[in-house]
């Protein structure tokens, strides 16, 4: 089995008498999108914290590409290689979604100390910003604010901020909340592709979607992650029925 | 018509006005007219500098007075030691402007340094408080610090001076005013546009967005912060050789708080934003100051006006919302 890019030990993290994170062991392989499931209050998104350097465990490592990042912060776990999207799309509003996507590639040619070159004149950054955006679809949507997109089009503009940093990983958090059935049946497609560029670790809720595209699926409860497996070992795996999809394989 | 295009033209104006008018008062003998566009540059300047950290970077510096004292001080003591021909710290007096702004500027720069470094690990209220408790602090350490008048203040018999301009003449000490003003807003546009200015513009409308790209936002705004102390500085040193005149008032909160104010009445964030506002300040002061000594509740009406119904400043009302590309 090749080398994990992305792994959790034993990753544990309380709120008071609440333990959101309860030993959370967990690998990301090459190539590999694996979703991260589970019902509400699972502790996912304390996970998604702990693993973009929001929050900080309790016990446990995280280790990135053989690096271990447990202690660098969340713009440090972003240069060495971890590139997220955000559950409610977390944008610069006032810029462009061009100037969006040239905020990202300047972050990860990591030049912010410049002062004296125009950014609106870096034809170079410009046309590799263009083409992530033509990427996602948004080409024809390059100028206009951030603030202004629609819901979806903010969806993916995550994405292709994410993809302007090259990362090792993506962690997408709920990348289809509010995108409607055409919307989901695009992105789909389009992270299939992605994956190999980089894995994908996916929270999502829409599980259909995570049924057709993860290769694996860790099912989280109270904390602890219940199974790991493709997606037929979960659709049969008792445990799961019991807690987690019960009302929907008993209809 | 596009408002960008009308931002520029506005911008055009002001340049162009704020050099005619002085230039009519030269050749009609109406020294007190070039003194008030020198007030008007001198402040803009330190705007100009307000402006980095608080129109672009989102801090809201109660504090900036501080920086504004720190060069006048530098331009006093230096002009105060050249005069009586004694030494500071082992080093001669100076009365040349051009080593006195390096002065001010480093030392305007390394107190916010300081000052940054502290404060900007904190945000909202406590940052605006940090900010203002250090500024007092400058203020009372001026006004128990005999050596250099205490709260009688510090006067500068004669004007410090510029290579081949004698700056005792209102119109070309307004002329240095004036284009070290033109330079930092010069530079203020640049590093706006640039990759730094993109970062702090970021960070000032979603700090963790910037930061999950990898861009740590304190070491963003610190720089920010440190070169608009340096600006501010700069324009405190040229303050004082306006007034022939230094004291523990340059320092002082309401001196902060004008600031402030400049910057909000001319547009938060806009490049000629301080210009507008120093205008319409020094404007308020002379027309109003003259009917009534109650000129700044007008002045806090106008206030009032453009904090409820004209967020962008005047620069906004006429030119629309800024537009970052």
């Amino acid at each position: 089995m090749a080398d994990p890019v992305l792994s959790l030990e034993g990753l544990s993290k309380s709120f008071g008498a609440l333990r959101a994170t309860d030993q959370v062991s967990l690998t990301l392989l090459p190539g590999e999108i694996h979703a991260l499931i589970g019902p509400n209050g699972a502790g996912k998104s304390t996970l998604m914290g702990l693993i973009s350097g929001t929050l900080a465990p309790d016990a446990g490592s995280i280790s990135l590409g053989g690096q271990d990042i447990t202690a660098l912060s969340m713009p440090q776990r972003a240069r060495a290689g971890l590139g997220r999207s955000f559950q409610v799309s977390s944008l610069i509003a006032e810029y462009s979604a061009l100037r969006n996507v040239l905020l990202a590639l300047q972050a990860h040619d990591g030049h912010s100390f410049r002062f004296m070159r125009p950014v609106m004149r870096d034809k170079a950054l410009i046309a590799r910003a263009q083409a992530i955006l033509a990427r996602v679809g948004l080409a024809a949507r390059a100028s206009v604010e951030a603030g202004a997109l629609s819901h979806g089009e903010r969806r993916l503009l995550e994405i292709a901020m994410a993809l302007a940093l090259q990362p090792r990983c993506f962690l997408f958090d709920e990348p289809m909340a509010g995108l409607g059935a055409e919307g989901t049946a695009r992105l789909v497609d389009f992270l299939r592709g992605l994956k190999s560029e980089a894995p994908i670790l996916l929270v999502e809720h829409d599980m259909d979607a995570v049924f057709r595209l993860a290769d694996r699926i860790s099912v989280l409860v109270y904390g602890r992650i219940i199974a790991t497996g493709n997606a037929a070992e979960i659709r049969t795996n008792s445990d799961v029925r019991a807690i987690y999809l019960g009302e929907e394989v008993a209809s | 018509m596009d408002s960008t295009l009308k931002e520029w033209l506005l911008n055009a104006v002001m340049v162009v006005a704020l050099l005619l008018v002085p230039l009519w008062a030269w050749l009609a003998n109406e020294p007190f007219i070039i003194t008030l566009a020198t007030r008007i540059a001198i402040l803009a300047l330190a705007g100009v500098g307000l402006n980095i950290a608080l129109g672009l970077g989102g801090m809201v510096s109660f504090g900036h007075a501080l920086y504004l004292g720190i060069g006048g001080y530098v331009a006093g003591i230096a002009a105060h030691h050249a005069f009586h021909g004694t030494t500071v710290l082992g080093l001669p007096g100076t009365n040349q402007m051009l080593p006195i702004w390096a002065i001010a500027m480093i030392l305007s720069g390394a107190i916010a340094g300081v000052v940054g470094a502290l404060s900007l690990r904190t945000s909202g209220i406590f940052f605006i408080m940090i900010t203002l408790a250090f500024a007092q602090m400058g203020f009372f350490f001026a006004l128990s610090w005999p050596a250099y008048g205490g709260e009688d203040g510090l006067p500068i018999f004669v004007r410090n001076q510029f290579p081949g301009l004698n700056t005792l003449r209102p119109w070309e000490f307004f002329l240095i005013s004036y284009g070290v003003l033109l330079v930092a807003l010069g530079l203020f546009a640049l590093l706006r546009a640039a990759r730094f200015g993109a970062a702090l513009m970021a960070i000032r409308q979603n700090p963790d967005r910037v930061a999950a790209l990898g861009i740590t936002p304190f070491g963003v705004k610190l720089v920010a912060f440190v070169l608009s102390g340096m600006i501010t500085g700069l324009a405190g040193a040229l303050m004082a050789d306006l007034t022939r005149f230094v004291s523990p008032a340059m320092m002082a909160w309401t001196m902060s708080g004008e600031l402030i104010v400049i910057i909000i009445l001319g547009g938060v964030g806009r490049l000629f934003g301080p210009v507008a506002g120093a205008a319409i300040l020094v404007g308020f002061e002379v027309f109003f100051g003259g009917l009534t000594e109650h000129w700044k509740l007008w002045l806090g009406l106008v206030l009032l006006g453009v904090v409820l119904f004209a967020r962008g400043g005047i620069i906004g009302l006429i030119a629309g919302r800024a537009h970052h590309g």
